[in-house]
């Protein structure tokens, strides 16, 4: 038995509450009977139904919905290959262009990719976005699947070989199965980023395409309304869920790897 | 079919086409951008032609001259490493603790505690931003209980919104998981014995604090010390979203060249200075924490 310095406990408990607090004023006052987020006024779902009948809102939360989509599936696929090819390879380009995007401030690819597609002439919108969005979860995707086959053992793979099977047949059938958890985590983290993009969405989108939360931003940098209160809590339920699936299924994702439920 | 040898084609069919996405829609475009820095900007935005009128390339360093030449943009650099190096201890200083009680927790409490310090993480970065501005609204009872006591003593009331206590507070908020994570990972795995030992030859837990366990988690504070630095340095959407007309940092600078100013060499410019020195930071902290025990060997998988 250790002991428990109780400093230690207070010091974590005020940090745990400075992680919290925020988001749970944020929570409460998106059921508060007032247009000011300072006083509790009384209970209402007045902004929940202001919010359903939000038109614009709903097109941002269409087009986010549209790009996660396409976004995360095509991420999880080039994603999954890049992490299955660092774990077997030893290249040394593929890890670097996988890693950079992931370690340099987002800004960067930010403008990067805003230069690129209008040299291009290629029309800001949508499928930009979508692009964009491809190019930053792939490293995400790599890093869980090449955790994940990093548990497995690798000589099911090669006695799949040695029974006959094709290398496609050995990867459909064996490595697939064994780290198809990993490989939808890594989908379930991809849609989550590509949902709560803003940075890199703000400067691809264009000037006629909206987001969630490009248009949260275009809110709040008029007012603070409770309207954007009940938009972040809907928001907030929706990654909470999808987080807790994904790290059910490669506890990788909280950093603890030797530990499996 | 049946050959053994895995092979150059199965190298390459699997690495081939992720490899192909990034170098076009990732290292094409910086490397476009770092091209971009040496041209001329465009008389409505953009770039001017590359082959100019009388048919010479149009490459200059004029905009790097000019990053030399004012020095307010230099002065912006600094002050957002000033801010990033205050972000960074402020996140050391909240994270040890949260860091230390969850590697001493039972183990089968650790993975939920850990969990609990991500989840926030996860959240839309703008509804992080957004909930500063309802805490430090004027309306707020923190802002109202504050200047309550300001106007006891006298003294005029303040505004914490739009100021660089919103800011410096919001880019805490935002990146203390980053520092938690490879903490922990460090504490996890050192050695109780050595704090025992110690404790059998008399230090007391400040000693035993700064003489073992701090110096044997130099790692994975240099790692968290990364993680933080690095994004909060190129940060801009805080600045905007809480800071007053004197906290725009160096990502604002870029934003308003690039939408507002349309100057886009001028932009690169600053971007690549960002990019050199993120990278040249993120270089120093891995060969500083060389050898390091247990911090996750990527930005990505802390961040994950």
């Amino acid at each position: 038995m250790r002991r428990r310095p109780v400093g230690l406990w207070i010091a974590a408990v005020a940090g745990y509450a400075f992680l919290y607090i925020p988001l749970i004023i944020v929570v409460v006052y998106s059921f508060n009977n007032s247009r000011l987020n300072a006083e509790w006024v009384g209970f209402t779902l007045d902004w929940y139904d202001k919010l359903a009948h939000n038109e614009e809102m709903l097109a941002a939360a269409g087009n986010s919905l549209l790009i996660a989509l396409v976004a995360s599936l095509v991420s999880t696929v080039l994603g999954t290959m890049a992490g299955v090819a660092m774990f077997r390879y030893p290249l040394r380009l593929l890890p670097v262009l996988v890693l950079t995007p992931i370690a340099i401030p987002e800004i960067l690819m930010g403008v990067a990719l805003l230069i690129f597609f209008v040299l291009l002439n290629f029309t800001l919108g949508l499928v930009s976005v979508a692009l964009a969005h491809i190019a930053f979860c792939i490293g995400f995707v790599a890093i869980v699947v090449r955790s994940r086959l990093a548990g497995m053992d690798e000589s099911l793979t090669e006695a799949a070989r040695d029974c006959g099977a094709t290398p496609l047949e050995a990867f459909r059938y064996v490595t697939l199965p064994l780290i198809m958890p990993g490989v939808i985590a890594g989908a379930l983290m991809a849609f989550t980023l590509s949902i709560d993009d803003f940075v890199i969405t703000f400067f691809t989108a264009g000037a006629g395409t909206v987001t969630l939360p490009l248009q949260i931003y275009s809110m709040i940098k008029i007012a603070v309304t409770p309207e954007v209160n009940a938009v972040s809590t809907l928001l907030m339920l929706l990654t909470l869920a999808l987080i807790i699936m994904a790290s059910r299924l490669a506890p990788s994702l909280l950093g603890t790897q030797e530990e499996k439920p | 079919m049946a050959s053994r040898a895995p092979g150059r084609w199965g190298k390459w069919l699997v690495s081939g086409p992720p490899l192909l996405y990034l170098l076009i829609f990732f290292a094409v475009p910086t490397l476009i951008m770092a091209l971009a820095s040496f041209r001329t900007p465009g008389e409505f935005g953009g770039l001017a032609p590359l082959i100019d009128d009388t048919g010479a390339l149009d490459l200059n360093v004029e905009s790097y001259a000019r990053f030399v030449a004012e020095p307010v943009y230099a002065q912006v650099f600094l002050k957002s490493v000033w801010y990033a190096l205050l972000t960074t201890l402020a996140c050391l200083a909240l994270a040890y603790p949260l860091a230390a009680l969850i590697a001493r927790s039972p183990k089968k409490y650790r993975n939920l505690l850990l969990l609990l310090v991500i989840l926030p993480f996860w959240s839309n970065f703008l509804i992080r931003i957004y909930a500063w501005m309802i805490i430090l609204g004027p309306q707020a009872a923190l802002v109202r209980s504050v200047n309550g006591i300001l106007g006891a003593f006298g003294m005029a009331p303040v505004s914490l919104l739009f100021s660089s206590f919103a800011v410096l507070a919001c880019l805490v908020y935002v990146h203390l998981p980053f520092m938690v994570l490879p903490l922990y990972a460090n504490l996890e795995k050192h050695d109780q014995a050595l704090l025992d030992a110690a404790q059998d030859l008399g230090a007391s837990a400040w000693q035993r604090f700064w003489r073992i366990t701090f110096p044997l988690s130099l790692p994975g504070v240099y790692a968290g010390a990364a993680l933080v630095f690095i994004p909060a340095l190129g940060m801009f959407a805080i600045p905007d979203i809480l800071g007053g007309p004197e906290d725009s940092l160096i990502g604002n600078v870029i934003k308003q060249q690039f939408l507002e100013a349309r100057d886009w060499p001028f932009g690169s410019v600053l971007s690549i200075v960002l990019t050199v020195a993120a990278l040249l930071l993120a270089g120093l902290a891995a060969w500083v924490g060389r050898g390091n025990l247990g911090t996750p060997s990527s930005a990505g998988e802390s961040r994950a």
